[in-house]
C-alpha cells in the first residue's frame, strides 16, 4: 500500500500526460476545473480546453457535437450535475447516438463531506448503468484511475467515469500481477469463505475488512469491480461458486448500483446469498468526509459485519 | 440565385411538402404543421446552400445540418431522399417498424442525418460542438441548425446561444422557425418569447429577420450569414405553420396529428396542384 491520492488528482494528471498521444482529446468543464482537477489540462492545453460555464446540459450536447466530428471529449462536473442535471442530455445526445463522449463525475458519493446532501451524489452509477451501451467505471485509487483514463481513451463509445474528492490510499500498485482492463474485475486478494465485491473507495475498506475477518479465521476474497458496466460476470460467477456467498460494497445507494448489478446476475445464473453494503436509500448530510462515511456505516467494520451475516446465510 | 434556379428550388420545396404529407398520412402519425413551415428553409439548405454529397454522406469536410426541432423529420427525410441520400420509396416506411425513418431522426441509421435529435433544445448544443470542432480543425465547413419557436423555451437553448457567442462561431448559422404556434396554442400565450431579435442581439448574435417562405430571401440570408465574421448568425424566419395546405395553415391543432382519408385527399390535391403549377412555369 502506498501514498494517499484522490482519484480526481490522478485523473487530472493523466489527462495532461496523455494529451500528446491523443491529439483528439478535448476537455470540457462547467466552471469547476479546480475541483474536478482539469485545471492542469486547462493550463497545458488551452486550445483543447473549453470552460462551458455553469451550464452542464449544453456542455454535454456540445461534447456530442465535438464527438460527431471525431473529437474525444471528456466532460466534467460533479457527479450530481454531469449525470443528474444533464441526465437526459447524456441519454439522448450521447448514449442513444453512441457518440464517443466520456462523461466524468467527480465528487461522487458521500465522501464529498462538508457540502452536504445536494452535492453528495449516490445515484450516478444507477443513472448511468440504466443507459443502453454505457460503460460505467469507478476506479478505486490513483494508480487504477491513471490506467482507466487511457483505457477509456482507447475505447470508442459512450462511458461514465466516476471519481471521488477524498484522498485515498493507493492499493493496486502492490498487487502482484495487477493489470487494468475495462470490464475485467481485479481480484486483489484471494479467499474461500466469502467474497467482497467493492467499487471506488470501498475497495480500501474491503481490504481492511478482509484483515478484520482474517483475524477471526474467515478468508475473504476481495474483488475490485472498477467497471460496474459491463459487469465482469465471470468473476462474479466464480465468486458465487467458489465462496458460496457475496457482499457488495459501494459508496452509492444500494438501489441501482453495483449491489443490484451483482444481485441480478447471481439470482439468474448462480444463486447464493448476496448482501448489499452501501447507502441505505437515504440522502447524505454535512460533515467531515470520514465522519459522514462513518455516520452512514460505510466503514470496514460494518462491511465485516455484512460478511459475517452473509456467512450465516450460506448453505 | 437566378430566376431559373429559384423556380427549380420552388418546385423542390413543393415536392418536399407533398412527400412530407404522404409520409405522415401513410404512417398515420407525425408532425405535419411544422414540417410544412420549415419546408422552404430545408429545401434551400439542401438544394442551394449546403455543400453535401449524397455519395459521401460522412465526408468530414461536408456542411452539417442539425434539425434541433427533430419532430419535423418528414421534411428533412423528404429533402434527403430527393437529394439522393436514400430512395424516395423509403419514405413509405416513415415511423414504421420495418424501416429506419424514426419519428425523430437517427444519425446512425439514416444516411445524411448529421445528429440524432428529437428531445427539444439539445440539437443546437450539438451544432455548437460541430462548429467548435470545425474551428479547432481549421475546416471551412459550415454548420446549420433549425429550431422551433416553441423549442426555444428550453433553457439549454440559451446556454448554447451563450457558448456559440463566447467561441465566436461564425461558422454556425441557426434558424428559428417562427410559426408562432406550439402544441398547446400560440407561443405568445404558452410562453412569450418576443422580442426574439433583441434577445439574440443581446446574446451577441448577428440577427437577420426574413420571410421564411421567400426562397430568395432565405438563400440571401444564408449568404449574409456566411459573410458575417466574428459571431454566429441567427435567422428568424417568419413562417406559417401548415404552409401550403389551406385548412392546416396557422392551426395549432395540426402540430402533431395525421390527416384522415378525406383531409389527406384535399391536402394532396392542393400540394399536387402547387407542384403542377410550378412544373408548368418551369417549362
Amino acid at each position: 500500500m502506498g501514498e494517499k491520492t484522490a482519484t480526481r488528482a490522478a485523473y487530472g494528471k493523466a489527462l495532461v500526460a496523455l494529451a500528446d498521444q491523443y491529439p483528439d482529446l478535448v476537455v470540457l468543464d462547467a466552471d469547476l476545473a479546480n475541483a474536478t482537477k482539469t485545471d492542469g489540462f486547462k493550463v497545458a492545453r488551452p486550445d483543447r480546453f473549453f470552460d462551458m460555464g455553469i451550464a452542464e446540459c449544453n456542455m454535454v450536447g456540445v461534447a456530442a457535437g465535438l464527438a460527431a466530428c471525431g473529437k474525444k471529449p471528456f466532460v466534467n462536473s460533479f457527479a450530481m450535475f454531469s449525470t443528474g442535471r444533464a441526465f437526459e442530455q447524456v441519454r439522448n445526445s450521447v448514449a442513444y447516438p453512441r457518440l464517443n463522449v466520456k462523461v466524468v463525475g467527480s465528487h461522487g458519493g458521500l465522501s464529498v463531506g462538508e457540502d452536504g446532501a445536494t452535492h453528495q451524489c449516490c445515484e450516478d452509477l444507477a443513472l448511468m448503468r440504466t443507459l443502453p451501451g454505457m460503460v460505467v467505471c469507478c476506479p478505486c485509487d490513483g494508480n487504477e484511475m491513471t490506467a482507466a483514463v487511457k483505457a477509456l481513451l482507447d475505447y470508442e463509445g459512450p462511458a461514465y467515469l466516476r471519481m471521488c474528492r477524498l484522498a485515498v490510499e493507493t492499493v493496486t500498485d502492490t498487487i502482484p500481477g495487477y493489470t487494468f482492463e475495462l470490464g475485467k474485475a481485479a481480484t486483489l486478494r484471494d479467499g474461500e469463505d466469502v467474497t467482497i465485491i467493492a467499487v471506488g473507495l470501498m475497495v480500501q475498506e474491503a481490504l481492511k475488512a478482509a484483515d478484520i475477518l482474517a483475524a477471526e479465521g474467515i478468508s475473504a476474497r476481495i474483488i475490485d469491480m472498477h467497471t460496474v458496466k459491463p459487469l465482469d460476470t465471470e468473476a462474479v460467477r466464480k465468486a458465487a461458486l467458489e465462496t458460496g456467498c457475496i457482499v457488495t460494497s459501494e459508496e452509492h445507494n444500494i438501489i441501482g448500483g453495483l449491489g443490484e448489478a451483482v444481485c441480478s446476475f447471481v439470482s439468474e445464473h448462480c444463486p447464493v446469498p448476496v448482501l448489499r453494503h452501501g447507502v441505505e436509500d437515504v440522502f447524505g448530510r454535512s460533515g467531515k468526509a470520514a465522519q459522514v462515511l462513518e455516520y452512514y456505516g460505510l466503514t470496514a467494520e460494518k462491511l465485516a459485519d455484512k460478511a459475517r451475516q452473509a456467512l450465516k446465510l450460506k448453505k | 440565385m437566378d430566376q431559373k434556379e429559384q423556380k427549380a428550388l420552388a418546385l423542390t420545396a413543393a415536392k418536399v411538402r407533398s412527400l412530407a404529407m404522404d409520409e405522415v398520412y401513410t404512417a398515420g402519425a407525425g408532425h405535419i404543421g411544422g414540417s410544412l413551415s420549415i419546408a422552404d428553409v430545408v429545401a434551400t439548405l439542401y438544394f442551394h446552400t449546403m455543400r453535401v454529397d449524397p455519395r459521401n454522406p460522412r465526408d468530414p469536410d461536408r456542411d452539417r445540418f442539425v434539425l434541433s426541432k427533430g419532430h419535423t423529420s418528414p421534411s428533412l427525410y423528404a429533402a434527403l431522399a430527393l437529394k439522393g441520400f436514400f430512395p424516395v420509396e423509403d419514405l413509405k416506411l416513415f415511423r414504421s417498424i420495418k424501416g429506419d425513418l424514426s419519428g425523430h431522426p437517427e444519425m446512425n441509421k439514416v444516411p445524411g442525418v448529421d445528429m440524432s435529435t428529437g428531445s427539444l433544445g439539445q440539437g443546437i448544443s450539438a451544432a455548437v460542438g460541430m462548429a467548435l470542432a470545425g474551428k479547432m480543425d481549421k475546416k471551412d465547413y459550415r454548420v446549420y441548425a433549425v429550431l422551433g419557436d416553441g423549442e426555444i423555451e428550453e433553457g439549454q437553448v440559451w446556454e448554447a446561444f451563450m457558448a456559440a457567442a463566447k467561441y465566436k462561431l461564425d461558422n454556425l448559422c441557426a434558424v428559428v422557425d417562427v410559426n408562432g404556434l406550439q402544441i398547446d396554442g400560440a407561443t405568445a400565450d404558452v410562453m412569450p418569447s418576443e422580442p426574439l431579435d433583441k434577445k439574440l442581439e443581446a446574446f451577441n448574435w448577428n440577427v437577420l429577420k426574413i420571410d421564411g417562405h421567400d426562397l430568395e430571401a432565405i438563400a440571401a440570408a444564408f449568404e449574409a450569414a456566411q459573410a458575417h465574421k466574428g459571431c454566429p448568425t441567427m435567422i428568424l424566419a417568419k413562417t406559417i405553420k401548415g404552409k401550403g395546405v389551406s385548412f392546416m395553415e396557422n392551426k395549432a391543432a395540426w402540430h402533431g396529428v395525421a390527416p384522415n382519408d378525406e383531409q389527406y385527399a384535399q391536402a394532396h390535391a392542393e400540394l399536387t396542384a402547387a407542384i403542377e403549377k410550378l412544373e408548368k412555369e418551369a417549362e
